[in-house]
């Protein structure tokens, strides 16, 4: 019997359901990015001063922070299931689809939750103001969009091996660069305008960037997950 | 219900683990895995639980008489084993509740009441499984095999951590599963091969 998309999109759903009760028991992934996110963004307004970068090298910094901070928190999605030996309950229960997109769904929420926290703290700390705040709000949604698919098929990758966590990092950096390259492509136009036409190429870039990696992991998640 | 298995073989790199294993099993037959230790029982039960591939031959799984693809045959089996974990930071009532809906199981309150009563988890549901003993969490691990009536039950070291009331009660599912359903047990327990109809030996 054939799954269909509103049967894959419930179990989705229930595998999302599932780790929000377990983030919430445990607050693992939320500490971790949160606690790393505010070190970082306490060590680089401490090394360059409240005014004494220029708003390009600001936007850089934004989204080195919301990396890195991914990066401390987002694998915790797959390492978690082999770690504590559930993957395979997991595999028995749904579809391969159904997991990635369970996943993808809670990374997504935990990364925007971060942002959340983090970006109007970055803003106030660093003294950063952009012109153009629809353009760096839809930079952001899509950049977070970008950035959680291609960890959370990366944390599936990386789950199965040892050194996990530095493993990770190294795999996603490269893959990942499109997205921090537009991302503070985009963050340092909408500095200085106020037109949402002007960041129109970062835009585009961040939006196929996100339907590439989402459809290429969900059509490679099955490889990934059952061998 | 019916397994067919053909040729089975399993390498891990150079190493050959096991070869040349196939068998026929329908509803009421009930097949005992024997081998020593590392012969490669669990490998071979994982194979035919669907959650690795071999490296040769083939399994195939009918249901009035069509095929059963691959990802379509976890609605039809339950499995038990040592490797295969609960959510330790969820209380059983929550691994159920997920098991339940991930099935897609609906009026099942009493069923599963019943076998909470059964397997004498019954008041302890709302903890967490990491506060549980091992014989709690092997308990805990037949609730949920169990709650979809599977097809197919594979046990692997069902008795393992147990106490003689629980295993006397995996006993009462293995002999009432084997009646007219099909079972399959990965266990060297003398007590526990009595439940397999036919064995069949890895390793040797």
């Amino acid at each position: 019997m054939e799954m269909n998309r509103l049967q894959l999109v419930r179990k989705a759903w229930y595998v999302f359901d599932k780790d929000i009760r377990q983030e919430y028991k445990t607050r693992y992934s939320v500490n971790a990015i949160l606690l790393f996110a505010i070190v970082t963004l306490v060590a680089v307004s401490f090394s360059i001063g409240t005014f004494g970068a220029s708003p390009e090298v600001k936007s850089a910094l934004l989204w080195i922070v919301l990396f890195f901070s991914a990066m401390s928190g987002l694998a915790h999605i797959f390492v978690r299931e082999e770690e504590t030996h559930t993957a395979d309950t997991l595999k028995l229960l749904a579809v391969p689809t159904s997991i990635f997109l369970g996943k993808f769904f809670f990374n997504l929420i935990l990364f925007v939750v971060m942002e959340i926290i983090i970006v109007p703290l970055f803003f106030a700390v660093m003294n950063f103001a952009v012109e153009g705040i629809w353009t760096f709000f839809i930079i952001l949604i899509l950049g977070s969009l970008g950035l959680s698919a291609g960890a959370t098929i990366i944390a599936a990758i990386i789950s199965k091996a040892s050194a996990k966590g530095a493993l990770f990092t190294v795999l996603a950096f490269p893959i990942l660069l499109p997205v921090i390259v537009a991302g503070i492509s985009g963050t340092k136009i909408a500095v200085n305008e106020s037109s949402i036409s002007a960041a129109s190429s970062e835009i585009q870039m961040l939006f196929a960037y996100s339907v590439v990696v989402i459809t290429g992991s969900l059509l490679l998640f099955d490889f990934v997950w059952k061998d | 219900m019916e397994i067919k298995a053909r040729d089975l073989g399993k390498d891990f790199g150079e190493k050959s683990i096991f070869r040349d294993i196939g068998f026929d099993l329908r509803e009421g037959q009930s097949l005992a895995i024997v081998g020593p230790n590392g012969s490669g029982k669990t490998t071979l039960v994982k194979i035919l639980c669907g959650l690795i591939r071999p490296s040769t031959g083939s399994i195939q799984y009918f249901d009035n008489g069509g095929e059963i693809d691959r990802d379509h045959i976890f609605a039809h089996i339950g499995l038990v084993g040592p490797y295969l974990e609960l959510y330790e930071d969820l209380t059983a009532r929550e691994n159920i509740h997920f098991f339940v809906r991930m099935r897609d199981l609906t009026g099942v309150r009493d069923k599963v009441d019943d076998l909470l009563e059964f397997f004498k988890l019954a008041g302890r549901e709302d903890d967490a499984v990491k506060t549980y003993s091992s014989g709690m969490r092997q308990r805990l691990k037949y609730i949920v095999a169990l709650l979809h009536d599977p097809k197919i039950l594979f046990l692997d070291e069902p008795t393992s951590n147990l106490d003689r009331q629980g295993i006397e009660r995996v006993y009462q599912v293995m002999a009432e599963q084997k009646s007219n359903r099909i079972l399959l047990i990965a266990t060297n327990d003398q007590e526990d091969l009595k439940y397999g109809d036919e064995q069949i030996a890895v390793g040797s």
